[in-house]
């Protein structure tokens, strides 16, 4: 479940965002921050690389190293710089990344693995059917290994053993047809999270309705929470059947706009219009989207 | 008189509560724009965005000022897609007639420039507003029309967001459909 990128209630009751940068940076500044003494400021220009979409080879390779950093460490183990590192490499489409993020799946750090597996397949979107992006998928289904019996809740935890969501996120969003079998059984597991990272990715692996249901019967459900995360599943995967309930359940507008954008666009890129005319079910999200503005 | 009770809610630090006190705000419509106004002057940033949004619903002119700020400089994306959803829906009919063709015009330099805020949505908002001021104007301002029409074509060959230009596309369409149904009419 990605954590959505703004919500209404972030900041006291105001209807509100984060400012556009905490800071200004060059890129020049960016790239010597990461590669410099300072953990704070090496923290930010990993983050501040992959927000600003810098895919300068340098930037690329400085991202690449601080996969490896041993300096940055938490008190329980953690590598902070790493999971800011993974996460920038995402967002930048280079393949030069795919090696060492696979290469992530095996740190100790839990968060590392997550942000590690999410990165994956952020890369699909913007590299397809890459075949170097694919020798990921192998190591990815590993980590579903055991199905739910090994993914059972901690006690004392905050996580289960691996990051079974954003794996089964990624093998969706990488079209691992083969990894269904490996999916299907996580439909049954305990955590209601879980469960809809397994329909969205059995959705997009078959493109079978069911699975995009049971994601309309989760904006139905009684924690905001959870509804939020429905939404911004049901915009990942353009389930266009699920444009009315994302209107029409109750969640912040912010975030049904993002699920309907996601829509939208699924239908655009894959319904491309004839002769330049928009189809019915384009016009039909956008009349939704312009009442919840 | 529920109006200062409403208001107060704007301030509690509750999302789901003032969402429910702008609903009934809007509801109650002008005169609860004064008392929103007031409010708009308080140190209370959170109170204020609330106010904001109750004031775009509700989409008095008197609030002009105040929205054509937040469209342009608030730094809650929430608020400026509010702020620019209100100046395309404001009730031009309340002002005096000499004031109606001046304010359209610095209605349409605002939504020109929050066109390009770096937020899909504030852009997404803009141009439903900028669609709407269109139809409004395309009889008593003819440039002011094309003028609109020009910035969506441009749009259309440069903005990098799908969902923006397919909603420039259908302003588009729409906009042309309307042309369509006028020259019938005059030809009937």
């Amino acid at each position: 479940m990605l954590s959505s990128p703004e919500q209404d209630s972030k900041i006291g009751s105001s209807p509100d965002s984060l400012p556009v940068s905490g800071e200004s940076l060059t890129i020049e500044q960016a790239i010597a921050n990461l590669q410099g003494e300072d953990p704070g400021l090496r923290y930010y220009a990993a983050w501040w690389l992959g927000k600003f979409r810098v895919r300068e080879p340098a930037a690329i390779e400085a991202l690449i190293a601080a996969l490896d950093d041993e300096d940055n460490r938490t008190e329980s183990g953690g590598y902070p710089l790493r999971r800011n590192a993974a996460v920038a490499l995402g967002k930048l489409g280079d393949s030069r990344a795919v090696q060492p993020l696979i290469h992530c799946l095996d740190c100790s750090d839990f968060y590392v693995r997550e942000k590690a597996a999410q990165a994956l397949g952020t890369l699909a979107e913007s590299m397809g059917e890459n075949t170097a992006l694919r020798t990921c998928i192998p190591k990815l289904m590993q980590l579903l290994e055991g199905g739910i019996d090994a993914a059972q809740p901690i006690p004392g935890s905050p996580h289960l053993a691996q990051p079974y969501s954003a794996t089964m996120e990624a093998l969706g969003d990488l079209g691992a047809t083969e990894a269904i079998p490996l999916i299907e059984p996580f439909l049954e597991h305990p955590t209601e999270l879980v469960q809809y990272s397994a329909a969205r990715a059995m959705y997009q692996l078959t493109k079978n309705s069911i699975y995009g249901d049971r994601l309309i019967q989760a904006l139905k459900g009684d924690k905001l929470q959870l509804r939020r995360a429905a939404l911004a599943d049901l915009g990942a995967i353009g389930y266009s059947s699920a444009a009315d309930a994302i209107a029409q359940t109750l969640a912040e507008n912010s975030l049904k706009l993002i699920s309907l954008k996601g829509l939208l666009e699924y239908q655009v890129k894959n319904h491309p219009p004839e002769s330049s005319h928009l189809s019915d079910a384009a016009i039909h999200i956008m009349a939704l989207m312009d009442d919840l503005l | 008189e529920g109006i200062p009770t409403l208001i107060a809610v704007l301030s509690y630090n509750n999302p789901g509560a003032a969402v429910a006190a702008v609903d009934g705000l809007v509801k109650l419509g002008e005169m609860a724009v004064l008392p929103l106004l007031n409010l708009i002057d308080d140190y209370n940033y959170g109170g204020r965005a609330w106010a904001i949004r109750a004031l775009a619903g509700i989409a008095d002119p008197r609030a002009l000022e105040t929205l054509l700020a937040a469209a342009e400089t608030d730094f809650a994306m929430s608020v400026r897609r509010a702020a620019v959803k209100g100046l395309g829906n404001l009730r031009w009919s309340k002002l005096a007639d000499e004031e109606i063709q001046p304010t359209q015009a610095r209605v349409l330099n605002t939504l020109l420039l929050t066109c390009q805020d770096p937020e899909w949505v504030v852009c997404y908002a803009s141009v439903v507003a900028l669609q709407t001021l269109a139809t409004i104007v395309k009889v008593t301002q003819p440039d002011s029309f094309w003028n609109i029409r020009n910035h969506f074509e441009q749009i259309l060959n440069t903005d990098v967001d799908l969902a923006v230009r397919t909603r420039v596309q259908l302003a588009l369409q729409q906009l042309q459909q309307d042309s369509v149904v006028v020259s019938n009419s005059h030809n009937s």
